[in-house]
Formats: structure tokens, sequence, C-alpha cells
């Protein structure tokens, strides 16, 4: 009964997105206020269906009904109940099905707090969110139903993909889909913003703080999937330049232009055609994103389920958006009225650069993850672009915008002064000279590149805290009365600097992991005893035991430095008798922001095991950088203009604070 | 400046940064892309020792070894020819005999394959898809190598071994 009526509650949403697709769109022409209004309950409606569709899959998962092909798939009844949930959107169906919720989600907010919006300028919006919705749900109905029953329900499921049952994935997906689909939002606003042909500052206003909260998932979201990635592969990598990954960060790279261009238009009144184009970009990308992963075109080392059909069916899809919205920009954009002026070096001129520089890197990702597929096709043969062709392409340009950073928010609006900026990063860029000078005496020669890089981050660190010194006047007033300016100062301007320290921080992380971690691999008996950066590792033995669905053995080490103990680290090796396969459970220790990181192999017949070592040092600085960013994010988000709504302030008081 | 000026600027920087990007991008095109091989294009092509590419294929049954330190070596055949491997360090938890398995790194002077990286991906019913359209290309595809049709697979993450 449960998946029958999740069945039908999907297509009762199917049914009601269709509905409010045209319905609000005829209200707008007619400016008829009631069949505008139809946008907004059926935007409530769909979300309500949709969440009921949602929960009864989560329902048929955690009972363990077995006569559901997607729970036989994916569950099996000693699997503890977390991993029953998340197991949930651990698969295809699943997993669209929780895009589809987030998609709807997104969509009740408007509804429920987009009151001080125009009445058209909603209906609009809400349509095109239908749109989506529409195709998202026939998808999922013709092509990966997760509701199918089976003739014969077996007695036992097939189990949950073991490297999957970890709390990475109750955070990761829903994260990452919260960001991915929270750009739909300034999509259907440009969309409908096309379609009126009227666009303004106010419009900025509204879009920014959608694309604000998107960005923010995004950005935690990534930094989390890495995290997993890190600790549960067992070798320690954190980012492989893999399809899917890519997937990710083109969104990112180009929701990040969005947001700084959204704040030109919302500034100045201009930049509107190009944020315009990036809105629409962003959520391409993010429809791109989905389509790569989901229809396994591209060879990943993320491995995903992979059928044709659905391949055809989400490119169907992609076309119809991208290419439908890129053609209504082309015709309509040149319609927009020009916004303000400014001279090339400004604030505005700064952010420009800023754009161009990200997407660029964004179409630099974009041409290595297409380029193998693009060749496959037309020249017949395969190959693969890694890690070195990022290095040699991205990172130029990600320094060329780190060194930039600093300017931007110190430059005044229309008209800067870049010599007296320069000169107020005097102490940022002495400060950054420093800590080269120390990076490279300290690694004793070597690759002159990292101490570079480091001194790079501590720029950009130093700068940001030179724009809030500068804003308090912390130096040249009395402490008391920069106190009471930083009180004063806008949240956002505190966001900016929060979320470009985050850089810098990500930035000093990746080059000391990449550079000085220090690796031991080797068979270990047990009292041997291995050395790695100044640690003492000394294996005490090997110890058997019984998890709820799986069996585990697990090396037990003393981790002492100068002899003086410190710890005990535990990793293991499971495995799983459903799926036949095992993980590897790294064991970590953290001091500081370096950690230690210890992975079993496989153990030979004489009880010796194969242990890889890791010492990685400030490799927690790559996740503390984006938390940052992130925690930037929430506080320009809280920023009080974002909540005063431009055109009727007094009904707008906390209207337009979408969910945290 | 005029308005006319200031458009002139930023359409100049804009060229200027995508001129940048696309010298980055061919020049990086030049040696940092990796072909992908299975032995038989191995043995017809005759790569040049020292060049990096990757090598597709199963793993051919019996031939694992395990020498000191970790150190492996193992066939890769594709049904018309074999290609041996050398690997030091901890194989993916799902490397077996007789399944697929990607191997990175490049021929020595005697014709080993000396691999850096070893990926196996993380399903019992995974055939990598390059494996399998190469193998699909050359007549040697069984329906068993890929058990299960695709759409029971489930959503998985890399298992890899690099050094």
């Amino acid at each position: 009964m449960i998946a029958e009526s999740g069945h039908y509650a999907l297509v009762l949403a199917l049914g009601l997105a269709l509905i409010q697709s045209i319905v609000p769109l005829i209200g707008a022409r007619l400016r008829d206020a009631a069949l505008m209004n139809v946008a907004r309950s059926t935007a409530l409606a769909q979300l309500l269906f949709v969440g009921a569709s949602f929960v009864a899959l989560v329902m048929l998962h955690v009972t363990s009904d077995f006569s559901v092909a997607n729970v036989y798939e994916n569950s099996h009844s000693m699997k503890p109940l977390l991993y029953k949930i998340t197991g949930v959107w651990g698969n295809h169906e699943g997993s669209m099905l929780l895009w589809v919720s987030i998609l709807a989600l997104f969509g009740g907010l408007v509804a429920a707090f987009g009151n001080n919006l125009p009445l058209s300028l909603r209906a609009h919006v809400l349509a095109v969110q239908a749109w989506i919705a529409s195709a998202f749900y026939l998808f999922i109905l013709m092509t990966s139903n997760p509701f199918l029953r089976i003739v014969n329900p077996p007695i036992e499921g097939r189990d949950l993909n073991p490297v999957l049952q970890d709390i990475g994935l109750a955070v990761h997906p829903p994260m990452l889909y919260l960001g991915y689909v929270g750009f739909s939002i300034s999509f259907s606003f440009a969309i409908a913003a096309l379609m009126e042909g009227r666009i303004d500052a106010a419009w900025a206003r509204w879009v920014r703080p959608w694309t604000l909260v998107a960005w923010i998932f995004l950005t935690l979201g990534i930094a989390m999937g890495s995290y997993w990635a890190y600790y549960e592969l067992g070798w320690g990598g954190w980012w492989f330049w893999d399809p899917v990954e890519n997937a990710s960060l083109m969104p990112w790279l180009a929701g990040t232009a969005l947001l700084h261009s959204a704040l030109v238009m919302e500034k100045r009144n201009a930049l509107k055609v190009w944020t315009i184009l990036l809105s629409i970009l962003t959520f391409s990308l993010s429809l791109l994103g989905t389509f790569l992963v989901r229809s396994g075109v591209i060879t990943s080392v993320h491995a995903f389920a992979t059928d044709p059909t659905r391949g055809v069916f989400i490119l169907l899809i992609l076309c119809l958006f991208i290419g439908g919205s890129l053609s209504l920009f082309a015709g309509r954009a040149t319609s927009l009225k020009q916004g303000g002026l400014f001279a090339p070096i400004s604030r505005e001129g700064a952010l420009v650069l800023n754009n161009l520089l990200l997407t660029v890197a964004c179409a630099v990702v974009l041409f290595g993850t297409l380029y193998p597929l693009a060749m496959e096709v037309l020249a017949n043969f395969k190959m693969s672009v890694g890690a070195p062709f990022y290095n040699l392409t991205f990172v130029p340009l990600f320094a060329l915008l780190l060194l930039a950073v600093p300017f931007g928010p110190m430059l005044a609006w229309k008209r800067g002064d870049l010599l007296g900026v320069t000169q107020r990063l005097l102490a940022a860029g002495v400060a950054g000279l420093v800590a080269v000078a120390i990076a490279w005496a300290w690694a004793r020669g070597g690759s002159a590149l990292a101490p570079i890089a480091i001194g790079l981050g501590i720029f950009v660190i130093a700068g940001a805290v030179t724009d809030i010194v500068e804003r308090t006047g912390l130096v040249r007033l009395p402490f008391a009365t920069a106190l009471h300016r930083a009180r004063g100062l806008p949240r956002s301007a505190w966001g900016t600097a929060f979320a470009h320290a985050g850089l810098g921080i990500a930035l000093i992380g990746i080059v000391c992991e990449t550079t000085w971690n220090s690796e031991y691999i080797a068979t270990m008996k047990q009292n041997d005893v291995a050395h790695v950066a100044g640690y003492d590792l000394k294996l005490d033995g090997l110890f058997q035991r019984q998890g709820p669905n799986y069996r585990e053995m697990i090396a037990e080490f003393n981790v002492s430095r100068d002899g003086q103990p410190l710890s005990v680290m535990t990793p293991s090796k499971r495995s799983f008798t459903t799926r036949g396969s095992s993980t590897t459970e790294a064991a970590l220790l953290t001091r500081g922001a370096s950690q230690l990181y210890v992975s079993l192999g496989d153990a030979n017949a004489e009880g010796a095991i194969a242990v890889r070592i890791y010492h990685k040092p400030l490799v927690l600085l790559i996740w503390w950088g984006p938390v940052l960013m992130a925690f930037g994010g929430v506080l320009s988000l809280s920023d009080r203009r974002l909540r005063v709504g431009a055109p009727k302030p007094a009904r707008a008081k906390q209207r337009l604070q979408p969910a945290e | 400046m005029t308005r006319k000026q200031r458009r002139m600027t930023i359409i100049g920087g804009s060229l200027a940064v995508l001129a940048l990007a696309a010298a980055l991008v061919l020049n990086a095109l030049r040696d940092s892309i990796v072909f992908f091989s299975t032995p038989t294009m191995v043995a017809e092509k005759h790569v040049a020792p020292g060049k990096r590419f990757r090598l597709g294929g199963l793993v051919q049954p019996g031939s694992l070894q395990r020498g000191d330190n970790l150190a492996v070596t193992f066939e890769v055949a594709d049904g018309n020819a074999k290609l041996p491997v050398a690997y030091k360090g901890i194989l993916p938890d799902l490397f077996r005999e007789g399944q697929g398995v990607v191997a990175e790194g490049v021929l020595d002077a005697n014709g080993v394959f000396k691999a850096d990286t070893v990926l196996a991906k993380h399903d019992e019913t995974y055939m990598p898809k390059d494996v399998a359209d190469a193998l699909k290309k050359q007549g040697h595809w069984k329906d068993d190598y890929g058990g299960k049709p695709a759409a029971t697979t489930a959503q998985g993450n890399p298992q890899g071994a690099v050094r």
C-alpha cells in the first residue's frame, strides 16, 4: 500500500506541476490575480505530495519491504536504522526523488515567503520552477520509478554498497542537492525577468539571498564530500579531478561568479545582462552535472547506476532547458536597459575581473571534463584528463584570482584608486613575503612554488584582515571607537572578510598537504614499529569483531612521540557478507590541524598485514577554509539589507529570509 | 574615459584572460593527457617506454604474485594479448583475479607495465566502462562479465590505490 500511495502522490505532484506550469502564465497575460495566485497554492501542494512520496520511500526502506525492487536492491534487514534511511538516496531512483523533493521545497519556500514579490514576477518564477519539476517528475515516473514491485518478493535484500554505509551519505548528497537545486531559483528568476522584459536592482536583491543559500550548501556539500572521500577510501586523497567532482565544482564556480555579479547589479544597477546569463549558466551546469552523474556517459571513479534510456531522457531535458533558456536570452537580452557606468579600476571592475577569472576557470574545467567524451565520439580513441591538466590550467587562473581577491573589497565603487589600495595592502603584502621566506627557510629549499603559494594564502588572509581593520579604524582610532564601528559594520562586510580568508586558509592546507605529506607503506607484524614524521606507531595486534552486517579485522596501534604515549589508533577492514565486498576504515589522529592517517591492506598467512600510514600536515585547513566561507555566507545572509525587501520595506520585514 | 573606451577596456581585458586560458589549455593538452589502451592496442601500436598511459583489461586468473615489501605482479589480458604489470603498494579492496582493472603508469624497457595507480571499482558486478567497451569491440564480451545489467548496480564511490 505504501509503495502505491507514494507512486500515486508522485503522479499527483506531476499533475499539480503541469497546472502550475501553465495557469499562472495565462493569469499574468490576462493580469488576473486569482489565476496568478494559483501558482502559490499549487507550489505548496506539490511540496506536500512530493514530500509524502519521499516519506513513503523512506518508510519502505525503514520497514525493509523487500517486495519493492528499490528496497530489495539497496537495503538489508540487518542494516542499522541510519543507513536504512540514508540508503534511500544511496541509489539512482531514490536520489532523483530527493532531487525533485528539494526542488519542490525551494518552490514551496518561494511560494510561502515570496509575499513581497510583485505578483506577476512570482507567478512567472513559480511557473518556470514547475517546468523543471514536470520534466523531472516525468523522468522519474517513466525511467526510474522507485516504487516498482517485485512479483516474488525475496526474503532478504542485497544490502547497500558498503562504501556508502557511512554518516557521510546522510549529509553529503542532501547538502549537494540543496546547492545544485537551489540554483534553480536564480534560474527561474532570470527566465521570469526575460519573459517579463523587466529587470532592476530590486530583482538582484530578491535573487541574491536564494543564490547565497544555494552557494552555502554547495560549498559545504563539496567540502563534506571531499572529507568523506578522504577518510572512507583509505588512500588519503581528497580531490581527484574526477568528472563527478567536476560536475559539482562547475556550478560552484559559476555560482560564486553569480553571487559577485548580483552584488554589482544590486548596488550599481550594472551588469544586468551578464547576471541573467550567469543565472542561466549556473543552473545549466547543475543540470549538466546531473546528466554526467546520472547517465554514465563518462568513465568516473565514482560508479553510478547507468542506463542508456535514462541518459537520453536527461540529455533531452538538458537540451530543452539550456537551449530554450539561451535562445530566450539571445532574443530578449538586448531589450534590457543598460545600467550604471563605471571605470575599469573600481569595485565593479574588480568584480568583473572576478567573474571573468571564475567563468574562464569554470570553462577550463568544463573543457577538461567533456574533452575525453568528445574525442571518444569524434576521433574514436579513449583517454583521460587528470590532475596534471588541471594543475597546468586551473591552478594558474585561480592563483591570478587569489592575487586580486584582497584588492576587490578595498576599491571604491565607480572609480577606484589602485595606488592607494596597494599602499593600504602593503602590510598584507609584506606578511605574504615574510611567509614565503619562512616557509622556504623551513623547507630548506626544494620547490619554490609551495612557499610562494603559502605566501599567497597569507596575503589573502591578511588582505581580508586589513579590510576589516581599515573599515573599523582599529589602528587609527581609539580601541573603544573601533569596537563600536566594528559592531556597526554591515554583516555582509564581515561575511566578505570571512569568506575571503577561508579561501586563503584552504589554499594553505592544500599546499601543505600536497607538498609535505609523508607516507609509509609496509607489511607489519605484531610489535613492529613504524616511524612517520616523528611519530612512532607500534602494532599491538590484530583482532576480529562482528558488526551488525559485517565482520571486521581491527589492528591496534599505539602511537607515541619522543617516547610519550599519545593515543591508540584502530584502523579496520570490514567485509560485508551480503555483497561479498570489503571496505577499509581508516583511523585518524588529529593533532592541531594535522592528521595521522592509518589504513590497512591485506593480511598474509603469517599474520603480517599491509599498512599504509600518512602524516598529513595542516590537512584540516582544506575543509576549515570552505566552512569559514560558508560561515561568511551565513553572515552575509543575515545582513539587514537582505531582510528588508527593496520596494515595500514595511511589509517585507523578515520575509525574504529563506530556510537556513 | 568615454563609454566606448571603457567598454573596450573591459572587452580587451576579457580577451586577454581568454587568450591566457586558451594558451594554458593548449599547452596542457600537449603533455598532460593520458591515453587509454588495452594489451592488444599496446602490442599493435608499439607504445614507447616511458610514455604514460592507462591500461585496462581483465586480471588474468592465476597470474597474481605477491613479492616482498608489497610488490605485486599480475597480468592484464583482453582476450588477444597479455601484458605483465608490476605495482608496489596496497591493491584496492575490490581487486580480484578475473575482474576488470584499470592501471596507470609507463612501460619499462623490458615491456613490463610499471603501474603507479591501480583502480578497481567498488561493486562486485562492476566492469570499468573503458574495459567493457574495449572487450565488446574485440568481440570478447561475455554477458557474465557485467553480471546483472546496470539497473541493479548501485551507486558507488571510487576505490583505488595511488602511490
